[in-house]
């Protein structure tokens, strides 16, 4: 392999990883179907298998991780990662929270992998599935599941003109009020995580008609307890309201904690 | 768009590196493959003439989805198990949607049906141009990749994201958006768009279906290996369509199942190599998933003027030459744009965009056609809809042990080229299937054990 730096030709280079994940984060790069070209024309991509088998070594400008950290041997890896790394940018609700595949942690792993694998010596895995953050300093974190590819080009544009990314870290609700969607849990009754979660989807759940599932993870200060008193008075059942905050984010702390009150009560 | 002449790297071999050819013993080891959806490896061994050794290693670490549906409500795997895969999410809405439904005695009719078809052929769409494109055609033209083909030939590239934009703009549109689509429910959608909605997509797919055409004539000029198996190919059958969503699970050697019989004629086995697990069939061994499979058992339900299309491009109603699958997913391709705008023209909203799913204990089963393959679903539920089992078989899993048998037969009769153009081939070989690695990883429950 060729050194990413020699071959940068000046261009920043660019790295793609990833870990436990559904390849979604990463795919959506590829899914910026008007932009790629010109966002490539600006960019060596030096190390990104998904799409290119030319791969070059490291130290990278810019890593992009996708997935969360569920095995030793990508315990190790992610330190790797972040030695040769300049800015280290993780993607996505399993990056920045441990993703669905969270829902394992706090049960018991051995009874998992007996579920689903017939030879549990062959698989080596930990018992939870983490955030990177937990492991590495972290530059900065791109919620979603999947991100909104429009933040990530942002974030791109961003580090490349040397500028803060206009990231809002406020509620759906923000957004939702911009779009002009009716509020789906005042008109509708329906049950909606928007109140406590990250805008960033463009309040995508509700302009169709749907709660918020809380897929950008909880918002900077949330007030998961009072929209859990108003979800008791929608109808949900406990165990409901403990699902609700406990998915494709759950493992983040304040979702977490609200999802662990609700299966205690 | 113009033809591109395969450059020198992709040749086959000449007398001059027979040369530096092999000889009897060759290891072949690629850490990591590139242009796949998920982490593998490819581990290929010769000795004194004879394949000793090959494996497609998966290590892509495990998510154990099928043991935290487990408590979850009946209604939470449309969302949840979108989650296996970002590729084809699609897939596993529908195949889970189906499974459910069946459980609770509801079936979907009407213009939530078509609605369910025209979002599965953005799926095809996006997935199978991403393919093509940016995954396998750099193969045959000798790049490492679909952004690489751009420098030398932007105006190409540019008009194969346009048509995957396509793809993308349906499932958009209909799903909220492309990766992880909000909008599908149990029943159906959360909100049935409007004629005017639809009408906007009918533009680009006229587009689209020029493109499309030039993409699978552009193709169908490549220069392809000799490989060709006796293929069994397993896909769905439906009377009267193309199948997506419905259908019995037949083979072009006899198999013919319903979806509730799959788990009778399925075997699964856990190997050390791999996080994934290996399928087989009961008494007929290892089997093929796919376009190659879909476009065997079907080809009579593609429109005339695909078929056409077809034999103009040099293919027959069965094609066994799995380097050849970039053309027939391009045929797969036009066929879902055609069917786009047909499903597009004839739509009238539906009255209520779903329709209500109660929930009643149960097993349920269903397999759908993932644009790389047949996908198997199974729940079991309680009476308050809480589920207690779950079941599910990736079609890159179904592929696994047929990808094997092609490399070991590519490698045994090509042990004459150059050990670089013997690897690229074979990497090349295993890209037929597009495989899926995230997917595959992590799923069934065992029921043969290999020693």
């Amino acid at each position: 392999m060729n050194s990413a730096s020699e071959a940068a030709d000046e261009k920043p280079s660019l790295a793609v990883w990833k870990f436990a994940s559904c390849d979604g984060c990463q795919l959506s790069l590829l899914d910026c179907e008007d932009e790629l070209l010109a966002v490539a024309g600006r960019l060596e991509i030096a190390y990104f298998p998904e799409a290119s088998s030319g791969m070059l070594d490291g130290p990278y400008d810019i890593s992009l991780v996708e997935g969360s950290i569920t095995t030793p041997h990508d315990l190790e890896r992610i330190k790797d990662i972040r030695a040769q790394s300049g800015v280290l940018i993780t993607i996505g609700a399993c990056a920045t929270s441990g993703g669905i595949q969270a829902l394992r942690n706090g049960a018991d792993i051995e009874e998992f992998i007996g579920i689903v694998y017939a030879n549990p010596e062959f698989i080596s895995t930990l018992a939870t599935s983490t955030p990177i953050s937990d492991h590495v300093k972290v530059d900065f974190e791109l919620r979603g599941c999947p991100i909104d590819r429009w933040q990530l080009v942002e974030v791109i544009v961003a580090h490349l003109a040397g500028r803060p990314s206009r990231i809002p870290t406020t509620s759906v609700c923000m957004q939702c009020k911009a779009r002009g969607n009716p509020c789906v849990m005042v008109a509708h009754g329906t049950p909606c995580l928007g109140p406590v979660t990250q805008g960033g989807c463009n309040a995508l759940c509700p302009a169709y008609n749907r709660g918020c599932y809380g897929c950008f993870g909880p918002m900077e200060s949330p007030n998961t307890a009072a929209l859990a008193e108003q979800f008791v008075h929608l109808g949900l059942r406990d165990d409901a309201i403990a699902r609700m905050f406990r998915s494709y984010a759950g493992w983040a702390e304040p979702f977490k904690q609200e999802a662990d009150r609700w299966d205690a009560s | 768009m113009g033809r591109i002449m395969t450059d020198g790297t992709v040749e086959k071999s000449t007398s001059d590196n027979v040369e530096k050819s092999t000889s009897d013993n060759v290891e072949l080891h690629v850490p990591v493959l590139a242009r796949v959806e998920g982490e593998g490896a490819m581990h290929v061994k010769v000795v004194d003439g004879e394949v000793t050794d090959i494996r497609l290693e998966i290590y892509e670490p495990p998510r154990f989805f099928e043991a935290f549906l487990r408590g979850r409500d009946y209604t939470e795997p449309v969302d949840i198990t979108a989650r296996i895969c970002g590729i084809c999410p699609v897939a596993y809405q529908m195949s889970s949607a189906h499974a459910i439904e069946r459980l609770c005695g509801v079936q979907v009719g009407g213009s939530i049906r078509e609605l369910r078809r025209l979002l599965y052929c953005g799926e095809w769409i996006e997935s199978h141009v991403l393919h093509i494109g940016f995954l396998h055609a750099p193969d045959f033209l000798g790049y490492d990749s679909g952004i690489a083909i751009a420098a030398d030939h932007p105006k190409i590239v540019e008009s194969i994201l346009t048509l995957k934009k396509t793809g993308n703009d349906i499932v958009e549109l209909l799903g909220g958006r492309p990766i992880h689509p909000v909008n599908v429910r149990l029943g159906g959608f959360y909100r049935s768009p409007s004629r005017t909605e639809l009408g906007t997509l009918v533009g680009p797919l006229m587009a689209a279906r020029e493109t499309c055409e030039e993409l699978v004539r552009w193709t169908a000029g490549f220069d392809f290996p000799d490989l060709e198996q006796d293929y069994e190919f397993v896909s769905l059958r439906h009377p009267e369509e193309y199948p997506f969503n419905e259908g019995r699970i037949v083979s072009n050697k006899g198999l013919d199942i319903d979806a509730s019989e799959f788990e009778e004629h399925s075997r699964e086995q856990h190997v050390a190599h791999s996080t994934s697990l290996h399928s087989t069939l009961v008494d007929r061994g290892w089997y093929h998933v796919g376009p190659l499979a879909r476009y065997a058992n079907n080809f009579d339900l593609l429109t005339p003027g695909i078929q056409e299309l077809a034999r103009e491009v040099g293919l027959g109603p069965v094609v066994s030459n799995p380097f050849k699958s970039i053309v027939v997913r391009g045929l797969e391709t036009l066929y879902a744009i055609d069917e786009a705008l047909r499903i597009i023209g004839s739509y009238t909203p539906p009255t209520e965009p779903f329709v209500e799913v109660p929930p009643r204990a149960g097993i349920g089963w269903a397999a759908t056609e993932a644009p790389r393959g047949l996908l198997y679903h199974r729940y079991e539920i309680d009476e308050q809809g809480r589920i207690l089992t779950a079941q599910i078989v990736p079609p890159t899993a179904q592929n696994q042990p047929t990808i094997e048998s092609d490399l070991r037969r590519f490698v045994t009769d090509n042990l004459h080229l150059d050990q670089d153009e013997l690897q690229l081939r074979c990497e090349q070989s295993i890209r037929n299937y597009d495989p899926c690695i995230s997917c595959s990883t992590h799923f069934l429950k065992l029921t043969v054990e290999h020693q």
